[in-house]
């Protein structure tokens, strides 16, 4: 088939010869710059780049009044890149750092099983003085370097469980947020947790070319790729820091705590769980052991029982069912019931008193059965219809106090205490029950409880007739310009009532019977309650809550000291304290303050 | 002898070759694009899984190729060549801009570059046309319609921006030679070459100078009849013509970025962070890889992401950096035994299509080595084309496969040709 053309097939050999030609060249110039020529072996060895971590200062914490809280100190962390760390002479490498070889290998096992070339701590937080002695022969061992790194210290050994602390990150802390390498630092409570995304600020990188010798030669790029650390954001709480210390001070050795808020804001002025411990003990390499030994102690000083304990109101609840019964319209202020004293039924008064008694006498006197009427003629009034319409009414008061609820604020772990509700009487009761069987909600006993927290903010909210912010931590950011706002709850009772209640409460202080008489502070005007919660756990619980001045409150306050006994032998005097530290910025009653420190709970 | 069975005939050397690159290519790619979070070559995630996928789609594309009949490809080459043809015209219209030129077009996960498929139907179409009986290459009118097949996916390709791809077709200048065009063509295309380069490099008017020089010399050397003068004066005429078109054409026509990356090769310009950036770091992992390199999975340069594009455009570097100039060589070595063996084995074809459709396929192989791996050692310009069964791409690997197996088709079914 093939034509009689003239055969090229020839040609065959010039484009062969092309083809090997050219891969001779190809060959010739990899020759040159592979074996020949040693320039690009070094640029190699030249360009192995090292990712520095720029850690940006995270953000200091203050008191409302500029006081330094929290604020940082650097450290420096021993870095690793598996990788890179080749021909290392463990034995003087090991001495170098005082580690046994043991912990060598095992950190570089951790080191390796991250990552391979990525770096990752390895020996972590080493002093200055450690630094500067190492830092001097490190070259002779290949991907080790240092990287700066704070740790968080507190110029005062207060507010621990408020300011929380930082720890190492977890896993499944990394697997959330991408943000986080192994062995970076996150809040892991309180301040530090809520405001982590703020105080952390943006880590930056630093791109470096390393030679052979570990020695950093110049910016990749000139930087080019670099990115700069963000600082983190500072904060200003709420925290009056002489008044948190002052509180510690006299809540130690006793169990319980104080939560001081400023009504007309909800920020927390001071917040004291008692036992306590330094929170400079939770920083550094000995956090980890430390945290441990908290963690096992019997008193459990790592609650925040501020925020998590809970108890029974006792008598400071009466307020609340006060102002309930006031709003139904069933009383009136001048409404009088009559008391028999130790003789009442159901519920009988440990108080002597005139009778019949009306809503300041009953407050000022604590009177049971004063309360208890006025709850039952309320639940069976017949504005409601019936007893559950009328429970409905004073269950969703009650609520509107911020009770039987968790805050949603910036104080983590708020725990909700207990309301009941009807659908627990149903149930318990089996449908078939009244005022005379719940009674015991009519003195803040029964179901009910209430942390520290709630305690306060009722106070407040009574302080304010009739509003209150969501409680919280914060007063601002460092930044004007960053503004924080909370829910702010309007509580749908007349504001009358709410200054009949208040009335009652400054004649607890300042009236002839007033179960805190003792405690009045002779120029500030207070406001308050005592209660002697009984519990199931030992000996009543010692409880107040309180406001000053009674005109406009700048402070309201609940102090709750566990089995300690009457409302008034210890709750009522250190809350009176704590607001005469508050408004007069001093104490000038020795005597009591004296008394109040007798109390020692851990000798017993 | 012969075997009945279609895989038995097929050239198993061929096969082989084939094979051993698209094994070195995902294991390559493995290594410049190693995870540790993800160890698995089977991993889908990562563009080594995904090169996994596309050897095994190619090699089913391949099997089928096997299967159709051989007539097939020489039948419809046209239709094959104006579907390319289509495709690039409608890459102008619908394209999307990858790297700075439209030569992708998209359906859904799927990218594909027609220009790709432009270098298979051009070969069918060039082996279909010189093939044919009647096809008398001594014609003007012969000669026009060959380089017009030849021009017209080029000129399109151009127009997407792509001049890389479009620099390939200039290979088959290699193929029309074979058959029978252009022994001065040859001559007269290393020259222009020769003087294209040149014409880069020096002032124009010192070309000029030696111009004259060269040609007076000849003056003395030939015949002075007058047809001789005459030819050679005209010949100086169009060379000098050709220095001043080049000048204009590099200063006017050529992007800024192509200046930038001739200037650099030519060593006119020195830019190591800029557009020298890649060829500058891909020569320095390739030279510190040494004879026998840094070892699988070891290159430091590799590993630190040093290199741009490593696992496409670059993917040499790793050849280079972790196994050296041995490496180096045996992949050299490894390429050019596939296309003198696929010359040798067009030489034994009875049909002409069979033949020229081999040499077409070789070259565009041959350019595409050559060319990458000579950008990457800064041999050439760095013009993004990939390296053959290495590179990274579905698209790219897919194409290269297709034309090997038609060919591999072909020569299995010799010698039922008549």
């Amino acid at each position: 088939m093939i034509k009689n053309k003239i055969n090229y097939s020839h040609r065959k050999y010039v484009i062969g010869s092309i083809f090997i030609l050219v891969a001779v060249i190809l060959l010739i110039k990899l020759f040159m710059i592979q074996i020949v020529d040693d320039s690009y072996k070094q640029s190699s060895d030249n360009n192995t780049l090292r990712y520095i971590t720029q850690y940006p200062s995270r953000g200091k914490i203050y008191d409302r009044n500029g006081k330094l809280l929290v604020y940082n100190e650097a450290v420096y962390d021993l870095m690793i890149i598996p990788s890179q760390a080749r021909n290392i002479d463990t034995a003087a490498f090991c001495k170098l750092l005082n580690i046994s070889n043991e912990t060598y290998n095992n950190n570089l096992k951790k080191a390796k099983r991250y990552s391979n070339i990525t770096p990752s701590i390895f020996i972590s937080q080493i002093t200055k003085e450690e630094y500067g002695r190492i830092a001097e022969v490190l070259y002779h061992y290949p991907g080790f370097y240092f990287q700066t790194r704070a740790i968080r210290q507190y110029p005062k050994p207060i507010a621990a469980h408020t300011l929380g602390s930082i720890g190492e990150v977890t896993k499944p802390e990394m697997e959330r947020d991408s943000y986080y390498n192994l062995g970076d630092y996150i809040g892991k409570s309180g301040i530090e947790k809520y405001y982590e995304t703020e105080l952390r600020g943006k880590k930056g990188i630093k791109i470096t070319v390393v030679d052979v010798h570990n020695r950093e030669k110049e910016r990749f790029m000139n930087g080019e790729y670099d990115t700069l650390p963000v600082p983190g954001k500072d904060i200003i709480l709420g925290l009056d820091a002489d008044l948190q210390a002052y509180g510690e001070y006299l809540m130690a050795g006793k169990t319980g705590s104080i939560v001081a808020i400023e009504p007309t804001t909800g920020q927390i002025l001071a917040m004291v769980s008692s036992p306590t411990y330094d929170p400079n003990e939770l920083v550094g390499r000995t956090r980890g052991l430390r945290y441990s030994e908290l963690l096992n102690d019997p008193d459990k000083p790592l609650i925040n029982r501020a925020i998590s304990g809970t108890y029974p109101p006792g008598s400071t609840f009466k307020m609340i069912n006060g102002l309930i019964s006031l709003q139904s319209g069933v009383i009136t202020a001048s409404t009088a019931y009559p008391c028999n004293g130790p003789n009442s039924v159901p519920i009988k008064c440990t108080h002597y008193h005139s009778s019949p008694v009306r809503l300041y006498d009953a407050i000022e006197n604590s009177c049971n059965p004063y309360f208890w009427q006025a709850f039952q003629d309320m639940l069976n009034s017949r504005r409601f219809g019936s007893p559950r319409e009328g429970f409905k009414f004073w269950y969703d008061n009650v609520t509107s106090f911020g009770l039987g609820r968790a805050f949603n604020s910036d104080i983590p772990f708020t725990v909700s205490g207990n309301i009941p509700k009807m659908e627990y009487y149903d149930k318990v009761y089996r449908g078939v029950w009244n005022a005379m069987t719940v009674r015991s909600l009519s003195i803040g006993q029964g179901e009910i409880l209430v942390t520290p927290l709630q305690l306060a903010n009722v106070a407040a909210a009574i302080g304010n007739e009739g509003y209150f912010y969501e409680p919280h931590y914060i007063k601002s950011f460092g930044d004007p310009n960053d503004s924080v706002s909370f829910e702010k709850h309007v509580i749908d009772i007349k504001k009358k009532h709410f200054q009949d209640v208040k009335k009652g409460m400054q004649s607890v202080f300042e009236g002839e019977h007033g179960t805190a008489r003792m405690s009045k502070i002779s120029d500030i005007t207070v406001g308050g309650k005592t209660g002697t919660a009984e519990n199931p756990h030992g000996p009543d619980h010692s409880i107040f809550m309180g406001f000053a001045p009674v005109d406009n409150p700048k402070i309201a306050i609940a102090v709750v000291v566990e089995n300690a006994g009457f409302g008034s032998t210890w709750a009522a005097p250190i809350a009176s304290l704590m607001i005469e530290k508050y408004i007069k910025g001093e104490v000038m009653r020795p005597n009591i303050e004296k008394r109040v420190l007798t109390l020692n709970q851990t000798e017993e | 002898m012969r075997s009945k069975n279609i895989v038995g005939r097929i050239d198993i050397w061929l096969l082989i070759i084939y094979l051993a690159l698209a094994t070195i290519g995902l294991l390559s790619i493995y290594a410049a694009a190693y995870n540790e979070a993800h160890p698995h070559i089977y991993d889908l995630s990562q563009n080594y899984g995904k090169q996994l996928l596309f050897i095994g789609v190619s090699l089913v594309f391949g099997f089928a190729i096997l299967l159709i009949d051989a007539k097939f490809f020489n039948a419809f080459a046209y239709v094959i060549y104006g579907l390319s043809i289509l495709s690039l015209l409608l890459v102008l219209v619908v394209g999307s801009k990858i790297s700075g030129s439209t030569s992708w077009i998209q359906f859904g996960p799927i990218s594909f570059q027609p220009s790709e498929l432009a270098k298979f139907g051009t070969a069918l179409a060039l082996a279909h046309y010189l093939g044919k009986l009647d096809t008398d290459i001594t014609k003007l009118r012969t000669k026009l319609t060959t380089f017009g097949i030849v021009l017209l996916p080029m000129l399109l390709i151009l127009a997407q921006g792509d001049a890389g791809s479009a620099s390939v077709f200039i290979i088959f200048l290699l193929v029309i030679y074979r058959e029978g065009m252009g022994g001065k063509l040859l001559i007269i295309g290393l020259s222009a070459a020769t003087l294209f380069i040149v014409s880069l490099c020096v002032s124009k008017w010192y070309i000029m100078l030696s111009l004259v020089i060269v040609f007076a010399f000849f003056l003395l050397l030939i015949n002075r009849t007058k047809k001789n003068i005459l030819l050679l004066i005209g010949i100086f005429i169009v060379a000098c013509a050709f220095v001043f078109s080049v000048d204009f054409a590099f200063n006017h026509v050529l992007k800024q970025h192509q200046r930038t990356r001739i200037n650099i090769i030519l060593g006119k310009e020195h830019d190591i962070k800029g557009v020298g950036y890649n060829l500058n770091q891909s020569m320095i992992a390739i030279g510190s890889g040494g004879f026998s390199g840094k070892g699988y999975l070891n290159g430091t340069m590799t590993k630190y992401n040093f290199v741009p594009e490593q696992h496409t455009d670059f993917i040499f570097c790793t050849v280079g950096e972790e196994l050296g100039f041995m490496g180096s060589f045996f992949l050299i070595a490894l390429y050019l035994a596939l296309v003198l063996r696929i010359i040798h084995l067009a030489e034994r074809q009875r049909s002409a299509f069979s033949r020229i459709y081999g040499y077409g396929i070789a070259c565009i192989f041959f350019f595409h080595f050559a060319i990458n791996i000579g950008m990457t050692i800064g041999l050439v310009p760095v013009i993004g084309i990939p390296l053959p069964f290495l590179s990274y791409g579905g698209s790219s690997l897919l194409m290269f496969s297709m034309m090997l197996f038609v060919f591999l088709k072909q020569d299995a079914n010799r010698m039922n040709i008549l």
